[in-house]
């Protein structure tokens, strides 16, 4: 009861100090919230069992491949491929996992909640706050605050069936691209980067139609080359600074 | 049937949280020179540029249609001239909602 109270003072005092970003963070949980519900109204729509979209909510939580394994198990495909396609979309989580390691820290029970929070509006946000402060009050609350309405719209999506089957109606599919790219966007002023950012959105493009869903984002790494010539410039740069 | 679903979801739910943890739990181990830290910045903006013209672009394994890049453009070039968050994520589902009620795929 104590550690609650702890934890409800924290929240308050987290928002009083990080009052837009908790703002900025409560309009992506809410856009998530409604792509959750309708997750969980296809899923029950297409003939899978209720608890299903629940229990992949709750315990995978990572809604590209969520989508692609219900997409999978509802046309009638192998369960085992639908496994096989979704541990593939989540692979990029490793790279992610690797980005945020500082902002969960040393203790273990941060790091086990932690990684079981990462998705990747967590790391983007995080990532683009300054002090390591700021970067862990965007971690926590926009995993937790994600983890209630991701959950909270699939309870609501399985329960009310087909009223949202189709986010795209309220172009909420543009929502998660236009998240990303604005988070990421401060950092793009980088001339290095931005040639890395382009260089991996080009080469996850057009592999895209070639390759099994979430090995064409995993290859944008390779954007990583595109940084290579100005390296040591910058290195030289941030010397001289 | 079922049985098989809740194995599949507990194999995915368990894989997905080893990637996770995994790539933490590396990082911790390891010692990074200033050199690799500044190549795993442009790692992870090289994943996220990945990712955000998939997302923009790719429906399944095909063109997502105009309406979707169109508002994350208008998003992009919103974010750039430093409008509200708000109203830059607005933005992109309205202007993509918008053109769909007009035809546009």
């Amino acid at each position: 009861m104590r550690s609650i109270k702890r934890t409800w003072r924290l929240i308050r005092r987290g928002y009083q100090e990080h009052r837009r970003l908790v703002r900025d963070i409560a309009l992506v949980c809410l856009a998530d919230g409604l792509v959750g519900a309708s997750f969980g109204a296809i899923a029950v729509s297409s003939g899978l069992p209720f608890w299903l979209p629940m229990l992949l909510s709750v315990l995978v939580f990572a809604g590209a491949s969520q989508f692609i394994f219900i997409a999978l198990v509802a046309s009638g495909g192998n369960p085992f491929a639908a496994v096989l396609a979704g541990v593939l979309v989540n692979l990029r989580h490793v790279p992610l996992g690797f980005a945020v390691a500082d902002v969960l820290g040393q203790k273990m029970t941060h790091k086990l909640w932690g990684a079981f929070l990462m998705v990747d509006e967590t790391v983007a946000f995080s990532i683009a706050q300054k002090t390591l402060t700021e970067r862990r009050v965007a971690y926590w609350t926009c995993g937790i605050g994600l983890f209630l309405c991701w959950n909270l719209g699939t309870l609501l999506g399985s329960y009310a069936g087909g009223f949202i089957t189709d986010t795209a109606v309220f172009g909420l599919d543009a929502a998660f691209p236009a998240v990303l790219l604005a988070l990421l966007l401060p950092s793009l002023k980088d001339a290095a980067l931005l040639r890395a950012a382009l260089l991996g959105g080009l080469i996850a493009v057009l592999s895209a139609p070639l390759l099994p869903a979430g090995v064409p984002v995993l290859l944008g790494l390779l954007g990583m080359l595109a940084a290579w010539p100005q390296k040591a410039q910058t290195e030289g740069k941030e010397a001289v600074q | 049937m079922s049985l098989v679903l809740l194995a599949a979801t507990a194999v995915l739910a368990i894989a997905t949280f080893a990637f996770r943890f995994g790539g933490v739990a590396l990082r911790q181990r390891i010692k990074l020179s200033a050199r690799v830290e500044r190549l795993m910045t442009v790692a992870v903006v090289a994943l996220f540029g990945g990712l955000v013209l998939t997302s923009a672009f790719i429906e399944g394994h095909g063109f997502a249609g105009f309406a979707r890049p169109a508002g994350v453009l208008v998003a992009g070039v919103l974010a750039w001239r430093k409008a509200p968050f708000v109203l830059v994520v607005l933005a992109a589902a309205l202007t993509a909602a918008a053109l769909r009620l007009l035809g546009v795929p």
